[in-house]
């Protein structure tokens, strides 16, 4: 059987093996012991001819409904946004895909420039002094934070708001064990961190408290509130994940004193992807600049003077620190890193502010509709895109429902959160019309109806 | 600041009222906003995000795109990184809406498509690792060290040894295993390597004990040797109490010859990004599974993704599981890729890919003892290792013969690494590249070496045909600029 990833002709074969001076490739594996040498052709299944893999591979494709087949109202940390064509276009040209890390950087300019540009954008958009070129997701990036700031303020606790995406407290709890941290939750109280709890539990030993602006229930934390309570204590930081579409509109988190900034870029043209790869940032003070995660590009000179890009403070990283790094982290996310930088430079100024706008404005009459359908919305501080709808009926049935109305319907609460049973997270986005918008809230108060 | 030369950022070829964008106008009728948001919460100033259209942005990029080297631009023999051709079909596999568009929270039953394929791939990947069970969540190849760590760590503590604090790992070892120990809580203790470059078995003797968590190791290692004492290994390390754990890195090698659950690992780990052709990405995404042995199956990291009657689950009734991750179900576009390509080579291609990387490497290597230095000189695996300690006497570094590469054409092989031999040049042809590619890839080294007896300086200032020539790396890190400022 030929392979068409396999240039090696018979005849190239044979003449190697006379150079090396073997008789076959065999003794080349000759050095394998035969207790541990497979015997028997692998039990995968055999090869398929590329269209008739396509063809398979469609045929499981099409049994997925996807945002395409179906109008999303889901979000909760993977939302439906906006991708500009030329997104993909870009990221598609196998100068960047197919290259490896930017360690040669007079071939690597391209790639060292765009992320350069990215740290920029991240940096802007936060308000915070550097950025750096990407984390594996926004979940992996807070934990990430947590053990930075106990690294920075050699303390072990961390305070994590229960308003905090569940799948990100989950991972931070599975690095707090690596790293000994107390991981200690502050509850939500009304959608919003419960700021009376918080004070209590704020002391000496707090490395950080960690936040979610917008916080998973869409809800806008009051950030300069909590900001005077961590400074309470001289020492703690306060860490703060942020949907970085949001920063269109809200006041950034650097602009109330955040330490460090983390979130996930998905918004900006990264597509769901049943959940990944999407692009984890990571943005701090210049004061925490040399403790940064991951790798960073900097701006220098070449030889003749002409500007230049580098990665740059190699020595925090694994490969010159090895087990004094205070991160592992080596691949990360560069090429979704680039097609964020393609959507955030198309989107530019004005269309950042423009679609996060759309979402507010979405998200409000979303509300409005709601409520004149005689739906109960929870939580009635000031939102983003997201919104909290209690039903009396239970939820996994309703969205059954929707799916089969052309709908993906909203996150269960309840799956992570008991006092929050039947409370269904939805998600408006600059992608849902005005129709779509009115039809669900329909059929949601139908459903709702038949349970009177 | 910009001179003529340098080539300009999107920030300075910005002009307020360009627009690169398309979006609805608002269909809905407008709230106040100044009733919904307290003022100091609304943004007062914009992101200074730049201003362009889209022509320009695309031109920006594909100029970028030019300043850039990838598979597709030339041979790529970057030891460690298995720098292989990546097919197509993955990318247009990963663009069909049903995997693209897939939202992870969304149901299962009405995911069952993305589902199948994951579970089929922990089927493909069990096999080809000889290992008991596969978990597809970490996101990279550190990441999944990591999580095999914690994974050993919780069936110490579970045991009652939690004594257990210290990781094996060899001199030679990728910097990311120590870093993982440490980050996963552990001390690590080196193991040295003998003459020739394998682990010296008297010296593990030594540093086993009733302490021992762990030894991480990759077969072949980082030299491209086979540790052929792998079972007196796993035997010592066993024997101790302790647990093997495979680094996946170098498995392109071994693919249909041997497997790591045969040789006595406990945890395995792949880089899906290197031996199965998801591509690079220019740093990332990579996806970094992880296998284990039926003893440790009950740590891996929730959700499992199981068979559960007619359909696929997501299962996260783990209770001994070493938890989350990573959110969601780890790099669902990656993991496509690497199915699609387990798909397109079956068990004979996989092992053809072993046979010809493997070729290709000794034949390289033969090849070019004739001018370099060749340490450690048995037949090697999927890649080698050379020694620029000649051409140093003459005065030309090994980084020297790299930048001089570059004019050729070509990316330079990993060098300084493995950190166990002077001047390294780490060599990985991979078995995509075809005989031709390889010849003058030598023909090219074997004139380096001519040059640097002879013309050194042509060597000593490369390169002369890049971009850019080399950058003041000192100060980039003395006085770091990360971000453009406005002048």
């Amino acid at each position: 059987m030929e392979f068409r990833y396999l240039p090696m002709t018979e005849q190239d074969k044979e003449e190697m093996l006379q150079m090396i001076g073997v008789e076959d490739t065999e003794e080349l594996f000759s050095d394998i012991p035969e207790e541990v040498r497979l015997r028997a052709p692998l039990g995968i299944k055999e090869p398929k001819s590329e269209g008739e893999l396509k063809a398979e591979l469609a045929g499981l494709a099409n049994r997925n409904v996807t945002m395409k087949t179906h109008a999303s109202f889901l979000g909760a940390g993977v939302y439906d946004h906006y991708i500009p064509s030329i997104v993909d276009h870009v990221i598609s040209r196998s100068e960047f895909y197919t290259a490896y890390t930017p360690y040669q950087p007079e071939i690597s300019q391209g790639e060292l420039q765009a992320i350069f540009e990215f740290q920029t954008m991240i940096a802007e958009l936060t308000g915070m002094d550097v950025a750096n070129s990407s984390m594996y997701d926004g979940g992996t990036a807070l934990a990430e934070a947590a053990t930075l700031s106990a690294g920075h303020t050699k303390k072990r606790k961390i305070i994590v708001s229960e308003a905090v995406h569940p799948e990100s407290r989950q991972v931070i709890d599975s690095y707090g064990r690596g790293q000994h941290l107390e991981i200690v939750t502050v509850p939500h109280k009304e959608g919003l961190t419960d700021l009376q709890a918080l004070e209590e539990l704020v002391d000496e030993n707090t490395a950080s408290v960690i936040i979610q602006y917008p916080n998973f229930f869409g809800q806008v934390e009051p950030l300069a509130d909590i900001r005077k309570i961590i400074d309470t204590q001289p020492k703690t930081m306060m860490v703060v994940s942020s949907n970085p579409l949001a920063l269109g509109y809200l006041t950034p988190p650097g602009s109330f004193g955040a330490d460090i900034v983390v979130g996930d870029t998905q918004v900006f043209g990264i597509p769901a992807q049943f959940g990944g790869p999407h692009c984890g940032y990571f943005a701090s003070t210049a004061k925490l600049m040399r403790k940064l995660p991951g790798r960073l590009v900097g701006q220098t000179k070449d030889e003749e003077g002409r500007r230049g890009f580098v990665l740059t403070l190699q020595a925090r990283e694994q490969h010159i620190r090895r087990d004094k790094a205070t991160s592992n982290i080596c691949s990360n996310q560069a090429l979704n890193a680039l097609a964020s930088s393609v959507a955030m430079s198309a989107l530019g100024k004005k269309g950042v502010a423009e679609m996060a706008h759309l979402n507010i404005q979405k998200a409000q009459y979303m509300k409005k509709q709601l409520e004149a359908h005689g739906l109960q919305v929870v939580f009635q501080g000031a939102f983003f895109n997201e919104l909290v709808i209690k039903i009396d009926d239970d939820a996994d049935a309703l969205n059954d429902h929707l799916v089969t109305q052309g709908f993906i319907g909203g996150y269960h609460l309840g799956r992570t959160d008991d006092r929050l049973k039947n409370h269904i997270l939805v998600a408006v986005t600059e992608q849902r019309t005005k129709e779509q918008i009115d039809t669900f809230v329909r059929e949601v108060a139908a459903v709702h109806a038949k349970q009177h | 600041m910009q001179n003529n030369t340098d080539f300009p950022l999107l920030f300075e070829q910005t002009k307020p009222g360009r627009t690169g964008y398309s979006l609805p106008p608002l269909d809905v009728p407008e709230t106040d906003l100044s009733e919904v948001f307290e003022s100091d919460y609304i943004r007062s100033e914009q992101a200074e995000l730049p201003e362009l259209s889209e022509l320009q942005i695309i031109r920006h990029y594909t100029a970028l795109s030019r300043r850039n080297y990838g598979v597709d631009s030339g041979f790529y023999p970057l030891g460690s990184c298995t720098m292989k051709y990546n097919p197509k079909i993955n990318e247009d596999v990963i663009r069909m809406d049903g995997f693209s568009h897939v939202h992870p929270y969304q149901d299962p039953k009405t995911a069952q498509g993305a589902l199948e394929l994951m579970f089929d791939l922990q089927e493909q990947l069990k096999e080809i690792t000889g290992m008991h069970e596969v978990s597809l969540q970490p996101a990279a190849g550190a990441h999944g060290e990591w999580t095999g760590l914690m994974m050993i760590r919780a069936l110490h503590e579970k045991n009652g040894e939690t004594q257990r604090t210290k990781v094996i790992v060899p001199d030679s070892a990728h910097g990311t295993n120590p870093a993982s120990a440490t980050v996963a809580g552990f001390e690590s203790v080196t193991v040295k390597s003998n003459e020739q470059g394998l682990v010296d078995l008297d010296d593990l003797r030594r540093v086993v004990g009733e302490d021992t968590a762990a030894l991480m190791l990759t077969n072949p290692n980082t030299l491209g040797l086979f540790e052929k004492d792998i079972l007196e290994m796993a035997k010592i390390v066993h024997e101790a109490g302790g647990k093997l754990y495979y680094d996946g890195a170098n498995l392109n090698a071994i693919m249909g010859y041997t497997r790591p659950g045969d040789m006595g690992f406990d945890v395995v780990h792949l880089n899906l990004h290197k031996t199965f052709t998801g591509p690079h990405g220019g740093g990332g995404p990579g996806s970094g599974p992880v296998g284990v042995s039926e003893e440790l199956a009950a740590f891996l990291p929730k959700p499992i993704v199981r068979r559960s009657g007619g359909e696929i689950i997501l299962d996260e009734d783990r209770p001994d599981s070493i938890g989350r991750v990573k959110p969601y179900y780890g790099n669902f576009g990656i993991n496509v890729r690497a199915y699609t390509y387990i798909r397109t080579m079956g068990p004979e291609g996989l092992k053809r890919v072993s046979e010809y990387a493997v070729l290709n490497a000794n034949y390289m290597m033969r090849r070019l003892s004739e001018a370099f230095d060749l340490p450690y000189a048995q037949h090697c695996k999927h890649e080698f290792v050379l020694s620029g300690r000649r051409q140093k006497k003459l005065g030309v570094r090994t980084l020297d013969m790299a930048k001089r590469l570059l004019d050729f054409g070509y990316h330079p092989p990993t060098i300084y690494f493995p950190l166990n031999v002077e001047e390294a040049l780490m060599i990985e042809p991979t078995e995509t590249e075809a005989k031709e590619t390889l010849d003058s890839f030598i023909d090219t080294m074997l004139e380096i070496a001519a040059d640097a007896e002879q013309n050194p300086e042509i060597v000593q200032e490369a390169p002369h045909t890049t971009v850019v020539s080399r950058m003041d790396e000192t100060t980039a890190a003395r006085k770091p600029i990360l971000r453009y400022i406005p002048e």
